[in-house]
């Protein structure tokens, strides 16, 4: 009898990460360092975009530009968005020099990398979405250096309407999906031991 | 009242150095990314105190 799917779903997720590796409570000692703590505050940046974005989208472009609530609901999500990328940059930066992809963690790394390209585009689209002049001229900017990469007639930073829906549907489904799989991969992998750490602990291998 | 120092209202100054423009708040997060770098390099992390230790 074939192995039913959700038998398979199972085996692939659950079955493969300890819950002790899930939800640790208990960390190697090197753990305790600042620049662990960069991954999560990207998450906690993440979070309060998301949050301010859905109240942005539910009131629209007239209503963050005209009243006072407005703008400081468009501010908070772009100063989120800085200072999430500021710990992203951060997070980043550490793990490069750490070398993060020792010990089988190629696919955290990889993951990393495509959560930062992705967040990339989204940032991008969301300047183009202003409703002001500042996005005019980003996008007239743009379309000239996409145009002579060949990819102007693909994605039209011209045509408003296609960035505002790979804005706040596409590009924050494919962050969302990658940043899962990623602290995923991070919980199942451990965290990765500093160059000449001697303690291995907490899933970290 | 109270003003601000630096107003948020206009369009930001920007600093160009040959082919390179960076906007001035831009420049100041790139900083603060330096910044926050070396401190978390340096910075002592705060932890409990282990029983018998």
């Amino acid at each position: 009898m074939a192995t039913m799917w959700t038998t398979r779903v199972r085996r692939a997720t659950i079955e493969k990460i300890d819950p002790q590796d899930a939800l640790p409570d208990n960390q190697p000692s090197y753990v305790a360092s600042w620049i662990y703590v960069f991954g999560v505050l990207t998450l906690a940046g993440l979070a309060v975009i998301i949050g301010s974005g859905l109240v942005l989208t539910i009131r629209g472009a007239s209503w963050w530009h005209t009243s006072n609530v407005g703008h400081y609901v468009n501010s908070v999500h772009l100063w989120s968005v800085e200072l999430f990328f500021v710990f992203m940059v951060v997070h980043l930066w550490g793990k490069f020099w750490m070398a993060a992809w020792r010990g089988r963690r190629f696919q955290t790394w990889v993951t990393g990398v495509f959560c930062f390209l992705s967040s990339l585009a989204t940032a991008f689209t969301g300047y183009l979405i202003q409703g002001d002049f500042d996005s005019q001229w980003i996008a007239t900017q743009a379309k000239d250096g996409l145009n002579s990469v060949g990819i102007g007639s693909f994605f039209n930073t011209l045509n408003s309407g296609q960035a505002l829906l790979l804005h706040v549907a596409l590009l924050p489904l494919a962050v969302g999906i990658i940043v899962v799989w990623h602290v995923v991969l991070v919980r199942k992998n451990g965290v990765v031991p500093p160059l000449d750490a001697k303690e291995i602990l907490g899933g970290a291998k | 009242m109270v003003s601000l120092a630096l107003s948020l209202n206009g369009p930001a100054k920007f600093i160009t150095w040959g082919f390179i423009s960076v906007s001035v708040p831009n420049l100041i997060m790139i900083g603060l990314i330096i910044v926050f770098f070396a401190l978390a390099l340096v910075l002592p992390f705060p932890s409990h105190k282990q029983d018998g230790k």
